[in-house]
C-alpha cells in the first residue's frame, strides 16, 4: 500500500485497504474556520440535538481566519457564532478573533500549534486543509454536513485514492520555489488531472524543502483536483513537530510494492520560474514569457504564499529597492507577522526592509485571497491586474469581477513588484 | 431510487464553473440557518460567471432575475470539473435555493460532488457527451430518473447519462444523515 492507503487503513480499522473503496474513518482532527464554522455548527445541531456535545472536545479545533478585520455586521455575527459554540462546548482549541490566542490562517496556525503530526488524519471545513499532507498525514477539505456529522460521530466516509507519484530530482535553482514547481505540475496535468487521487512528492528535492515549502507543494494539489497531497515524513517533518507538540506519531512509508496511479518524474534543475494566467491555475506559462503584462497590484499573502520563508524570499530582492506598483503583503499568521520583526537580513530586519520599499502590510488573515467583504485589505475593486503568491485566479476571486489575477512564487511577485510588471526573478537573483 | 422524471428549463455553462462563479466568497457571510439571510444564496446563485458565459451560447442570461430568490431554470448542465474550488457548501445550497432539481455535467470536482450527495441538495448527473455543447439555454428537457437515467432533449434526442454507483443510496436517503440513520450508525 501507499501511504495514504496505509494512513486510511489505519484509520478504519483495516489491515489493508484497495484504491476505488468507501471505507468509514476514525478522524483524529476536525478543523473549522470563520466561514464554514457556522454552517457546520447548525448541521451539528439539527441532526444531533439542541443539547449535542461534539464526540471528543480535543479534537476540535477552531480557528477564525477569513473575514476578521472587516465591518460587515454578518461576518462579525459569524465569529460570535463560534464564539458561542467554544464556550457552549467548552473547546480547548479555540483561536478567537481579537484575543491573544488569535493565530490568523488556519492551515499555516494548524502546523504551528502542532496538529499536524505524521501518520494522522485531518478534516477541515476548507479545499486547502490538504496543505497537512506536508507531514506525512492525510488531510482534505469538506463541506458542513461532513463536519456536522464528524462533530457527532468522529466519523467520515471517504473513497481511498489511488495515489499518482511525483518526483522531483536533483537540486532546485535558487530562483525556483515550490510554488513554481506546483504551477508546472498544474499546468501539465490541467485542474482536473487528479480529481479523486492523492498526490505525492518524492525525491531529492522535495526532501531538501524546509516544511514551509514541502506546505506549498501540498497546498495547491486541490488546484488539480486531487483529494490529498502528501509528502513522506523524514528528519526535517519529525524535527518540526517536535518542537510544537509533544503528540505522538506514526512515520509511514510506502510499501516496498506499494501500486501507483502513474509516476511522473521532473529534474528538478530545469524548472523555471512559472505564472498561472487568469483565469485558472491550469493556464500556466512561463514568467520569461509575460514580461509585457503590466501590473496593477502585488499581493504576497495566504496559506499558499504568506509564510515565513515566502517573506524571506521576497525579502531578499525588494532589500535595497522601491516597489513600482502597489505592493500589498499579508503575514498568514501573527508568528508570521512577528517573524516579520525578528527575521533580519544582512542587519535588518524584514518589516523595514519591506517598508522601506514602499510596501503595505496588513494583520494576518486570509484578507483579499478570496475577495472577501468590500472593505476586505487588499481587496481589488475595479479591473486591476494583480501578480499574487495566492493560489486561485478565478474570475473575480481576489474581488472585483472585472480584475484579473496572475499566480507566482513570492520571489515572482517581488522581482515583478519592482518593476511593476510580470519579471522573472533571475533579473535580480541569478 | 423511486423512478421519476423531471422536467424543466435548462441553463447552460461551460467547463472548469469554480464555486466563486457558483455563489462568491463576499456573500458568505449571510447565516444558513435563518431562513430570511439562506434566500440570499438563491438571490446570488451563479452571480459570478463571467457575463459572456452566463447561459451558453448566447451568454449575458442572468439565472436568477434581479430581485428574484428563485431561478427560472430547474436544470443546471455544465462541462467537465464543475465545481472545482473551495469545499463551501453554501455553492450546491444557493443553487438549491434558487430552485435546481438536477445539475448535469460531464465531470466534477470531488469536494462539491460529495457536499451535493451527503448534503442531499439535488441529483448530480454525469453526462457521457458534451450536452452543454448540444443543449441551449432555455431548452425544455425530460430526465427520467432511473437505474440508466436518460435525457430527452426539445429536439426528441435522447441521451444516456451515467448511472449515480455507489452514491445512489445516499441520495435516495436524501443526505449522509438519512443514510447513516438507515445504516443504524446514528439514531
Amino acid at each position: 500500500m501507499t501511504i495514504t492507503e496505509k494512513i486510511l487503513a489505519r484509520h478504519s480499522g483495516r489491515s489493508r485497504v484497495e484504491p476505488g473503496e468507501t471505507i468509514w474513518v476514525d478522524v483524529d482532527f476536525l478543523m473549522t474556520h470563520d466561514v464554514c464554522g457556522p454552517g457546520t455548527i447548525g448541521i451539528f445541531h439539527k441532526h444531533f440535538g439542541k443539547h449535542a456535545r461534539v464526540w471528543n472536545r480535543e479534537k476540535v479545533v477552531l480557528i477564525p481566519d477569513h473575514y476578521i478585520f472587516t465591518h460587515d455586521s454578518h461576518a462579525r455575527r459569524n465569529l460570535e457564532i463560534l464564539r458561542r459554540f467554544a464556550k457552549e462546548q467548552n473547546l480547548p482549541y479555540f483561536y478567537d478573533a481579537g484575543s491573544e490566542a488569535y493565530r490568523g490562517v488556519c492551515h499555516v496556525a494548524l502546523a504551528e500549534e502542532g496538529f499536524t503530526v505524521p501518520g494522522s488524519l485531518l478534516f477541515g471545513t476548507d479545499s486547502h486543509t490538504c496543505t497537512a499532507g506536508a507531514f506525512g498525514m492525510f488531510a482534505t477539505g469538506i463541506g458542513n454536513t461532513d463536519a456536522g456529522f464528524i462533530l457527532g460521530t468522529g466519523k467520515l466516509w471517504v473513497k481511498v485514492p489511488a495515489t499518482m507519484r511525483f518526483i522531483l530530482e536533483g537540486e532546485l535553482p535558487p530562483y525556483v520555489m515550490a510554488k513554481d514547481v506546483i504551477l508546472k505540475i498544474i499546468g501539465d496535468m490541467g485542474v482536473d488531472g487528479a480529481t479523486y487521487r492523492a498526490m505525492e512528492f518524492t525525491g531529492d528535492a522535495v526532501h531538501e524543502m524546509n516544511m514551509e515549502e514541502r506546505m506549498t507543494l501540498c497546498n495547491m494539489v486541490i488546484e488539480a483536483g486531487a483529494k490529498n497531497g502528501i509528502v513522506a515524513a523524514d528528519k526535517t517533518t519529525v524535527d518540526f513537530v517536535h518542537t510544537r507538540t509533544d503528540r505522538s506519531f506514526d512515520i509511514i512509508a510506502n510499501d516496498p510494492n506499494a501500486r501507483f496511479y502513474s509516476t511522473a518524474i521532473y529534474t528538478a534543475s530545469q524548472i523555471e520560474p512559472q505564472v498561472a494566467k487568469p483565469f485558472s491555475p491550469e493556464n500556466v506559462e512561463c514568467a520569461r514569457n509575460l514580461q509585457n503584462i503590466h501590473l496593477d497590484q502585488c499581493y504576497i499573502g495566504s496559506c499558499t504564499g504568506g509564510k515565513i520563508t515566502d517573506f524571506v524570499a521576497a525579502a531578499k530582492i525588494l532589500k535595497g529597492r522601491t516597489v513600482g506598483v502597489k505592493t500589498v503583503l499579508v503575514p498568514a499568521t501573527t508568528q508570521v507577522e512577528r517573524a516579520l520583526e525578528q527575521e533580519k537580513l544582512d542587519g535588518c530586519c524584514l518589516k523595514d526592509i519591506f517598508l522601506d520599499a514602499g510596501a503595505d502590510i496588513g494583520r494576518p488573515s486570509c484578507a483579499a485571497c478570496l475577495g472577501g467583504p468590500e472593505d476586505t485589505f487588499g481587496r481589488l475593486q475595479g479591473e486591476e491586474v494583480c501578480l499574487s503568491t495566492t493560489n486561485r485566479n478565478f474570475p473575480g476571486r481576489m474581488g472585483s469581477s472585472r480584475s484579473q489575477t496572475y499566480l507566482a512564487s513570492p520571489m515572482t511577485v517581488a522581482a515583478s513588484a519592482v518593476k511593476g510588471r510580470i519579471t522573472d526573478p533571475r533579473e535580480f537573483i541569478g | 431510487m423511486k423512478k421519476e422524471m423531471i422536467s424543466g428549463r435548462v441553463y447552460v455553462l461551460g467547463d472548469d464553473i469554480d464555486t466563486d462563479q457558483i455563489i462568491p466568497a463576499n456573500y458568505l457571510v449571510y447565516d444558513l440557518d435563518d431562513p430570511n439571510e439562506r434566500k440570499q444564496y438563491g438571490r446570488y446563485a451563479l452571480s459570478g460567471v463571467p457575463q459572456e458565459e452566463a447561459g451558453l451560447p448566447k451568454g449575458k442570461i442572468p439565472f436568477v432575475l434581479p430581485g428574484e430568490n428563485c431561478s427560472h431554470y430547474a436544470i443546471v448542465i455544465g462541462g467537465k470539473n464543475f465545481g472545482c474550488g473551495s469545499s463551501r457548501e453554501h455553492a450546491p445550497i444557493a443553487l438549491s435555493m434558487a430552485g435546481v432539481r438536477v445539475v448535469i455535467a460531464q465531470s466534477y470536482a470531488r469536494i462539491f460532488y460529495r457536499n451535493v450527495v451527503d448534503g442531499g441538495y439535488f441529483i448530480p448527473y454525469e453526462s457521457r457527451e458534451a450536452l452543454h455543447q448540444i443543449v441551449g439555454t432555455g431548452d425544455t428537457i425530460e430526465i427520467y430518473i432511473q437505474k440508466q437515467p436518460v435525457i430527452r432533449l426539445q429536439s426528441g434526442d435522447e441521451y444516456g447519462l451515467n448511472p449515480l454507483g455507489p452514491v445512489a443510496d445516499i441520495i435516495s436517503c436524501k443526505g449522509l444523515f438519512g443514510y447513516a440513520k438507515k445504516q443504524g450508525l446514528i439514531r
